[in-house]
């Protein structure tokens, strides 16, 4: 599984773009909002907490497709689901993979746009903690879904509607901690409960990955 | 008479044929009754005027919305267990009227709202988790459509509903927390407590539902049989090809 996971990061490294293109991504949603709302540094802070939530799910569905299609199509995908280590495992350490790739780059580098957005300085903990708990859900829900679409020829569009559904709730409660943070009310409830769906989709949702994953490759 | 007995087409096909007509009728009656009666023979509201009548369609299709995801829960969930495969199709053939519901009351409450909140939209729970339920129901149809072998798409389709059902669950409690709501809670059950729905609008109001319901059934029926002639015709042409 080990090797899986360094195989993993290793390609995601070498195909060009894994690191760089969902913050890359990200860093535009953070330009491009203020150029499209104005300025104003009062207008930015209050939505920034928003803006920098969904600019990190955005990011996160990006690179959603790259999980399973390769593996698909060079029929490498056959091979792990016939090795003895069990496909739940596999899908569990694809979704490691994305969420190191994605996920944990994201959350390092939210403090920086959020500079730019203008954040309430009482936000920043906040920010990195909510991304921090709430990013590894956002790449679980993600792989359930790339799991779904890998037959699908040209999936992108139906797996983002597929998703995105699916990211209301880790959204809504990422977004509130942040909120909350920033205005230095209590965050214990929406934390607790945005780590509550993190482990909840960390426990259950490899299971329904795996049986997606079967499905398409019978 | 067992569910089971109607995992073969055939015996579907010709309940569902007997059925159809009877339902339809009863359907049509029941929806024609109802809301002639709560459009022209019930009174005014002393708040809300005539804006009141739109419950009418409004509630049932609200209603609706959410019991036809169940029962396409419940039919994922029976093709996937028992391999059944005519439920795999009843839920195939409830998602477009599902959402075609979803829909109607989201359009319905936009005209209700307009005059009585002030405002055609507003991030109420109740309204948003309505378009969640709409956007969850334009990814199962299209999954459906995406995927080519029919039994493959079945199952993903159905593994979807399963997961989809618990993430619609928790964006309705999400929902909740996120915002306060402006919308009344749901007064049909408060019979006896206060602010109840007036009896004049009572009996009405449980015809149209009825008659939702008839409406829902028959046209899952038919659309099932639909697919079924579908898939028939599927299998000719293919066996004319090789032939």
């Amino acid at each position: 599984m080990i090797a899986l996971l360094i195989r993993d990061l290793r390609l995601a490294m070498r195909a060009g773009g894994g690191f760089g293109l969902g913050l890359a991504f990200f860093l535009l949603v953070a330009v491009l909002v203020p150029l499209g709302v104005g300025p104003e540094g009062r207008v930015l802070a209050v939505i920034a907490p928003g803006i920098l939530w969904v600019g990190a799910l955005l990011a996160c569905l990006l690179s959603l497709d790259r999980i399973f299609a390769l593996d698909y199509e060079d029929g490498s995908l056959d091979l792990l689901a016939t090795a003895p280590i069990p496909l739940e495992g596999v899908v569990a350490v694809k979704s490691l993979a994305h969420w190191l790739v994605t996920g944990l780059p994201l959350t390092l580098a939210a403090p920086v746009l959020a500079v730019l957005l203008h954040l309430p300085g009482a936000g920043f903990g906040w920010l990195v903690a909510s991304l921090l708990l709430g990013t590894p859900a956002l790449s679980v829900i993600g792989t359930f879904g790339a799991a779904l679409t890998v037959g699908v020829k040209r999936g992108g569009l139906l797996l983002s509607l597929l998703v995105l559904p699916l990211y209301v709730p880790t959204l809504i409660f990422g977004a509130e901690v942040v909120k909350r943070g920033a205005a230095g009310m209590a965050v214990e409830v929406p934390l607790l409960l945005l780590g509550g769906i993190t482990l909840g989709a960390a426990a259950l949702l490899p299971f329904a990955s795996a049986l997606a994953l079967r499905i398409n490759l019978r | 008479m067992s569910l089971w007995e109607y995992a073969n087409p055939k015996k579907f096909m010709e309940t569902a044929a007997r059925l159809l007509p009877v339902l339809a009728v009863l359907a049509a009656g029941a929806l024609v009754t109802g809301l002639v009666w709560g459009f022209f023979f019930t009174p005014d509201d002393y708040k809300q005027g005539a804006t009141v009548k739109i419950l009418f369609i409004h509630v049932p299709a609200a209603m609706m919305a959410v019991n036809a995801w169940g029962m396409m829960l419940v039919a994922s969930l029976i093709w996937l267990i028992r391999r059944h495969h005519v439920s795999a199709l009843a839920a195939k053939a409830a998602a477009p009227i599902g959402m075609t519901f979803t829909l109607i009351a989201l359009i319905t409450g936009a005209f209700w709202g307009q005059p009585m909140w002030g405002t055609w939209w507003e991030w109420d729970p109740r309204l948003t988790s309505f378009l969640i339920l709409f956007l969850f129901y334009l990814g199962y149809v299209a999954l459906w459509e995406a995927v080519e072998n029919p039994d493959t798409a079945a199952d993903l389709t159905g593994l979807l509903c399963i997961v989809g059902s618990v993430f619609a669950g928790l964006s309705r409690y999400a929902v909740k927390f996120w915002n306060q709501g402006l919308h009344q809670d749901s007064t049909i059950m408060k019979v006896g407590e206060k602010d109840p729905l007036d009896v004049a609008y009572y009996v009405p109001l449980l015809i149209c539902i009825a008659g939702f319901v008839l409406l829902f059934v028959a046209l899952v029926l038919l659309r099932t049989v639909t697919e079924i002639r579908v898939r028939r015709l599927a299998v000719l042409q293919a066996r004319e090809r090789l032939a």
